[in-house]
């Protein structure tokens, strides 16, 4: 587990940032641990959930952003759905993604990769051509080990198709992605 | 008859051809109409919304903006992460300065004020267990079934506001109504591991392991759930998940459309039985034979 304790001062401005971006008030975590007793990864951890939320309070803005939990994250929601002071924890972890990947201190980076690959796939066709964003993933990465022993099942089974599913106007999502990068 | 935009979600064109399929079977067999989003695209899925929120809603906005010019009676989802996708998005709409953003990205006016469900809570809501049950010719009898919801068909409570967030029924009462045994499942709604198959391995063999060793343990004939994401990892990946554990699950894991199709009368060969990857014939011949009744008594 990574040296935590207060290693990077106070960020002041780092609690609010988040509270801003996700819409939750994080002074109402009591540390109940709720949300680490539920969540199905926490044994994959670096820093456990409610550790998280006890550190953004603390405002530790390094050790927070450059941790792996928030990348091995499923999203599962038992979190949010169990916080007894309806703390959007699950919101959370997607904002400090989004902080993490601004600032480049993304701990997992074949997480990043593979979503990347994903969006990518969304870009140019509207819809993801799981095929091709496989391709783009092993090319990112180098894995090219990546479940090689589940694409004969998936082509035998007409699972993986090996031409895309482009929508008629994929100017119109090309559109939504130039345009939400202009806003970037 | 009740017209609904149906977003099918890109799965259903590949890795999930056989919930689509079922889907479309299921919901016309009990009357309810879809007409598909025209040009539909995708909802960026966790990708998006793990990446930034304006996005994510823009993605799906434009789905909302084209459904919202059909004249129906709302949009509905085999998919439960489009499901969160579509009905987050037209929560957090409700606020004016993001639904000024989400319209200046995706240049048209966006309403985001249609009912959003899935298709299973449509069906239930549509059509009680106990009128479902009239349609059925071909009981599941026989049939041990652990529903097995996944994640977030009812999570987070506030957004999806259907059945109950840590023991939902709605499927158990769907697949009594249909003949089937339904065992008590603990894992109804705990994590597969989801898309960290692909980076870490490990996590979902571990996760998606447990429910395969409960289910089997409960002396389950097979698997029955609403998400194409636990679907694949239980049934593509049970090699990976047998190589990795130590295990010999032969687990058919059906899509609960799948289930209800074959009940109300349809052909395997309609409802795309031949797509899962654990060979479900073992427990689809047994069902309703002699000895397999012996053992449900």
């Amino acid at each position: 587990m990574p040296e935590t304790s207060a290693k990077d001062g106070y960020n002041s401005t780092f609690l609010q940032q988040v509270q801003e971006g996700s819409e939750q008030n994080l002074n109402r975590c009591y540390q109940c641990g709720n949300c680490t007793a539920g969540c199905p990864l926490s044994f994959a951890y670096d820093i456990p959930v409610n550790r998280i939320m006890r550190m953004l309070q603390a405002g530790e803005r390094h050790a927070v952003l450059s941790s792996k939990a928030i990348w091995l994250c499923a999203s599962c929601e038992t979190c949010t759905t169990r916080c007894p002071n309806e703390i959007d924890v699950a919101r959370i972890m997607d904002v400090l993604r989004h902080m993490a990947r601004r600032e480049g201190l993304v701990a997992e980076p074949p997480v990043r990769h593979l979503w990347d690959a994903f969006l990518k796939s969304v870009e140019k066709y509207g819809r993801v051509f799981e095929a091709g964003m496989m391709a783009n993933f092993v090319g990112r990465t180098g894995r090219f080990w990546t479940d090689a022993d589940l694409a004969p099942v998936a082509i035998g089974k007409g699972k993986l198709g090996f031409r895309p599913h482009s929508i008629k106007h994929q100017n119109e999502v090309q559109r939504i992605f130039a345009r939400f990068r202009e806003q970037q | 008859m009740l017209q609904y935009a149906y977003y099918p979600g890109c799965s259903g064109l590949s890795s999930s051809i056989e919930y689509d399929v079922s889907t479309r079977a299921l919901c016309k067999s009990l009357g309810v109409e879809l007409v598909d989003i025209p040009d539909w695209n995708c909802c960026g899925s966790t990708p998006a919304h793990a990446s930034d929120h304006l996005l994510s809603a823009s993605l799906v906005a434009r789905n909302l903006a084209i459904a919202e010019s059909m004249g129906v009676a709302g949009i509905i989802t085999p998919c439960p992460s489009c499901l969160k996708n579509l009905k987050t998005t037209s929560l957090r709409m409700q606020r004016k300065s993001f639904h000024e953003k989400v319209e200046s990205i995706v240049e048209r006016p966006v309403r985001a004020d249609l009912p959003i469900r899935s298709v299973l809570q449509t069906v239930l809501e549509q059509c009680e267990p106990e009128a479902i049950a009239k349609h059925v010719s071909k009981p599941l009898k026989g049939l041990k079934v652990v529903p097995y919801y996944g994640c977030i068909m009812n999570r987070p409570p506030d957004v999806m506001t259907f059945d109950d967030p840590e023991n939902p029924t709605s499927l158990d009462r769907l697949m009594s109504a249909l003949g089937a045994e339904v065992l008590p499942f603990p894992h109804k709604v705990d994590c597969c591991g989801a898309s960290l198959g692909l980076i870490r391995r490990e996590l979902v063999t571990r996760l998606s392991g447990r429910i395969l060793d409960t289910a089997a343990a409960l002396g389950a004939d097979a698997i029955v759930t609403a998400c194409p994401m636990c679907q694949m990892n239980l049934d593509m990946r049970q090699g990976q998940i047998n190589r990795a554990n130590g295990t010999r699950h032969s687990m058919p894991v059906f899509y609960y459309t799948q289930l209800a199709g074959l009940a109300l009368g349809q052909s395997e060969s309609c409802l795309c039985m031949d797509k899962l990857c654990v060979s479900p014939s073992r427990a689809l011949s047994q069902m309703g034979t002699p000895a397999q009744e012996e053992r449900a008594r």
